[in-house]
Formats: structure tokens, C-alpha cells, sequence
């Protein structure tokens, strides 16, 4: 049994928090300066340039790439012979406390859905527990803005819609998005599970760099076939037109019920942040 | 082509604004977001005073980052404005010219912006710490204990932004992607 200090959690934690809000992953960036190089459209390509400003000024300055800064989404990997000195759940919000004071991150959590007071420092987290093989603990830590998650949905569809209705309801769920969500978009996708594992699939899809397709063939080709079919809506960045509406679809799935064929959608911004850390 | 252009935005100045034009804003426009309309739009329904000038003022939809010492503010890029379709008719009515967000706007605003001359723009979604760097002074006018939410008063200097939605009702939202549809499919 390996022993790990609280303590390692919540500064993990904290420095995630401000890493992942300044600093926008390799994968992301590579595909916004492929998309803007590839882009007919001016008005688009304009924006996409501006795009990459941004996260240069944000790269340099250590600043957020977005003022929401989000929700702070942590999921936690844990090995099975770890043991943790101390409140796991307490360390998190911790880090997540100190990340978003000492980071000078937006806070952007109230207490309670209908009173709506804010609880001044980002907490608590969405945290997330996955119980592993093994004697290490795998940290993500995902802000989440809500501009992008306001525009998610869920269908619980029947078997006998099968893949036309998965892709129609990905589809309309982007369009409706329409400029909202700040495209462009990442578009996570959770297909199967029970109606509350979609949705974490989709979130977890989100997870996944954009360069790196699923793992199975079939559902890697559903992928390159929904981005090809998004990017012809000619949304286009911010919503002004264009090629680029989508920077990827990421899709998890997961067995379900004989009756049931759940799909969620999880859109993301361009502002996609993640940062991982195993301790 | 790139317009300049100077608040106070008077109807005559909104009514120059076209659906997709590229606007650089100089000069005073404020901050809300949902919190503060609501706080603005109790007070329109109890005839109570606002505790901005509203008459040709711009509203930029947004909640700051911190800012670190200093900076002016920290990032700063527009939010959603759907989420002030239910305010933003009274403010017009009452002299509100311009909004800054991004993202649709419902058939109230439409309207409202036809009937008395304001216009929308739009500023680039996930660009707050490009934006904040147009961004010369800001101050906490209203609304201390909302925090990020409190209404600020910023002095913008060439700001971008674009024509969304002009004082006609055009919109670019609808224009824009069907623009690039066809062009695409004749090429
Ligand atoms: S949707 Fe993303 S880019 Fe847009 S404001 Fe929210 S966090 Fe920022």
C-alpha cells in the first residue's frame, strides 16, 4: 500500500487548475493553426488568427485564455493500493480554493441552482473517481465554461433509430448551437451506458487529445464522418460563416440495455483545456 | 473595410452600421451580465433611477477575470447574450444604443432594436485576454458585491468587434452562413 499526502493532492490540484486555464494543450493549438491555414473564407480566417493571438498573449503572459475560466471538472484516477492521508474530497477543493485565488481565475460556482450565491472561490469541484489497477493517482483537471456546456443535450433514442438517428441527433445539437458555444467547437460525444453514463461519457470524450481518434475503427470513422458532416453547416468560427465550425468529435461509448440507446453531446469551445499530472 | 467608431453611439451613428461591418469602439461602454440586468431591470419595474446613464450607452456583456497588479483587468471576452434576451428590451426602450456578447438574440431584442435604433455586435468568444488588452481603465460603478458580475465602466480603445445584428434587423448569424454556403457551392 503507497501512502500519498492530501497535501500532494490539493497542490497537484491547484497547479492544474492554473496550467490548464493558461495554457491551451499542443493538440488544440495545432489543429486551430491547420484549420486557419485551410480556411476559404476571410471573415473566418480573420478570426481563427485571432484565436491564435489570443493563446500566444496567454502562453506568454501566463493569463487566462478565456474569462470563464469554468467549472472546475477533476477526475481522479486512484490505483487500488494507494492509501490517502487525509479528505480526499477537502484536498481537491482545496487546490481548487488556492488554483483559482492564486491563479487570479474567474469564480463562477453558486451554492445553490436557485438562490444563486456565489461561493467566492470556485468550489466545490465536479470530481470524478475512477478506481484502477496499480499504486499511482492520475489527476486531470478540466475547466469547463458553461457558454459551450449550455448548448449540450441528451436523447434517449430507440434502438431502431440506430447510427441515422445517433448522427441526426448530433447534428441538430450542433446546429441549434449554432454561434453560441463560440465555435469553433469541440463536440464530445457519450453513445450508450444509462442516461447519466452518456453524459459522463460525452464529458469524458472531451478529455481525449483531438489528434488521437477512438481506438476502434468503426467508431474512429464515425468521428472523421460527423467532423466532415459538421463542418459542411457552414456555421463557421464565432457563428459569421465558414469551413470551420468543429475542430473535432470525440465519441466514447459504452455497452447498454437491450431497450435503449442513449447519446449525449458534450460541446466544448476552441478554448478545450485539460491538464493531467500522475502522482 | 474597418470602422472606427467613438461612444456615446447615437441612434444616427447606429443607424450607419451594417450587418457584417468591422467595428473598432473607442471611448466609455459599460459591463452586466445576468446579475446585474436583473438588479437593472427590478429597478425599471419600480421607477427607480439606474445607476448608469443609459441614454446611447453601450452594454458589453462580460465578467472579467481578477486582474493582477498592474494590469487594468484581466481577461476579459463577451458572454453568452441569450441569457439577457429578458432585460435587454426594457434597456433599449429606455436609450440603451449598443450591446457587446456574442451569440443569438430572440425575437424581443430583434424587435426592439428595429423599433428604436440600437444595434448588436459581437465580439470574439474565447478571446478575453486579447480583448482586455483594448481594455485602458476600469472601474466598479455599480454592484460591488456581485464581484466579476458588478457593472464596470471601461474605457475601450479600438475594440473589435462586428455587426451582428444592425439597427434593421439584419443578422449575421443568418447571412453570414448561407453567404458562405453559396460561394462555396458555386466554386
Ligand atoms: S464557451 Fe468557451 S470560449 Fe466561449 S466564453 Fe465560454 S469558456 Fe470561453
Amino acid at each position: 500500500m503507497r501512502e500519498i499526502d492530501a497535501l500532494t493532492i490539493t497542490n497537484t490540484v491547484k497547479k492544474l487548475c492554473i496550467e490548464a486555464n493558461c495554457h491551451l494543450s499542443c493538440d488544440i493549438k495545432n489543429c486551430i493553426s491547420a484549420c486557419a491555414e485551410n480556411e476559404p473564407w476571410p471573415t473566418a480566417k480573420d478570426i481563427l488568427n485571432q484565436i491564435i493571438e489570443n493563446y500566444e498573449i496567454a502562453d506568454r503572459e501566463n493569463l487566462p485564455i478565456c474569462q470563464d475560466t469554468g467549472v472546475a471538472c477533476v477526475f481522479l484516477e486512484i490505483g487500488q493500493d494507494v492509501h490517502i492521508n487525509g479528505n480526499l474530497n477537502d484536498a481537491i477543493n482545496e487546490g481548487v480554493r488556492q488554483g483559482y485565488s492564486g491563479g487570479f481565475l474567474r469564480k463562477s460556482v453558486v451554492r445553490d441552482p436557485l438562490d444563486r450565491v456565489n461561493t467566492g472561490d470556485n468550489t466545490p469541484a465536479m470530481i470524478y473517481y475512477e478506481i484502477v489497477s496499480g499504486d499511482k493517482i492520475k489527476i486531470t483537471v478540466a475547466p469547463k465554461g458553461f457558454g459551450s456546456e449550455n448548448m449540450s443535450a441528451i436523447a434517449m433514442l430507440r434502438p431502431s433509430d440506430g447510427i441515422a438517428g445517433v448522427k441526426d441527433f448530433i447534428l441538430k445539437t450542433v446546429r441549434e448551437a449554432g454561434p453560441n458555444p463560440c465555435p469553433p467547437i469541440v463536440v464530445g460525444v457519450g453513445i450508450g451506458g444509462t442516461f447519466d453514463k452518456a453524459a459522463y461519457l460525452a464529458k469524458k470524450a472531451l478529455l481525449r487529445p483531438i489528434d488521437l481518434p477512438n481506438a476502434t475503427p468503426f467508431y474512429a470513422d464515425l468521428e472523421k464522418e460527423l467532423l466532415e458532416k459538421i463542418n459542411a453547416l457552414g456555421i463557421g468560427p464565432q457563428g459569421f460563416g465558414g469551413q470551420t465550425t468543429a475542430l473535432a468529435v470525440n465519441i466514447e461509448h459504452f455497452p447498454t440495455h437491450i431497450a435503449g440507446l442513449p447519446v449525449a453531446v458534450n460541446i466544448n469551445c476552441h478554448v478545450t483545456r485539460h491538464k493531467t499530472e500522475v502522482i | 473595410m474597418t470602422i472606427k467608431i467613438h461612444t456615446p453611439l447615437t441612434r444616427e451613428k447606429v443607424k450607419e452600421l451594417k450587418v457584417g461591418d468591422s467595428c473598432l469602439i473607442t471611448g466609455t461602454i459599460y459591463t452586466a451580465r445576468d446579475a446585474a440586468h436583473k438588479r437593472l431591470k427590478e429597478l425599471i419595474d419600480n421607477d427607480k433611477p439606474l445607476p448608469i446613464d443609459i441614454e446611447n450607452s453601450t452594454i458589453y456583456f462580460v465578467g472579467p477575470t481578477p486582474s493582477k497588479s498592474g494590469q487594468v483587468i484581466g481577461s476579459a471576452g463577451p458572454t453568452t447574450s441569450y441569457r439577457m434576451d429578458d432585460y435587454s428590451p426594457d434597456l433599449i426602450k429606455l436609450g440603451q444604443t449598443g450591446m457587446i456578447g456574442k451569440g443569438k438574440r430572440n425575437g424581443a431584442v430583434i424587435d426592439a432594436i428595429k423599433t428604436y435604433g440600437a444595434v448588436y455586435f459581437g465580439a470574439i468568444g474565447g478571446c478575453g485576454a486579447l480583448l482586455s488588452k483594448c481594455i485602458k481603465k476600469c472601474k466598479v460603478v455599480a454592484y460591488p458585491d456581485l464581484g466579476a458580475e458588478a457593472i464596470h465602466k471601461l474605457e475601450v480603445e479600438d475594440f473589435p468587434v462586428v455587426v451582428v445584428i444592425d439597427s434593421h434587423g439584419n443578422n449575421l448569424y443568418e447571412i453570414g452562413p448561407k453567404n458562405y454556403l453559396t460561394q462555396n457551392k458555386a466554386e
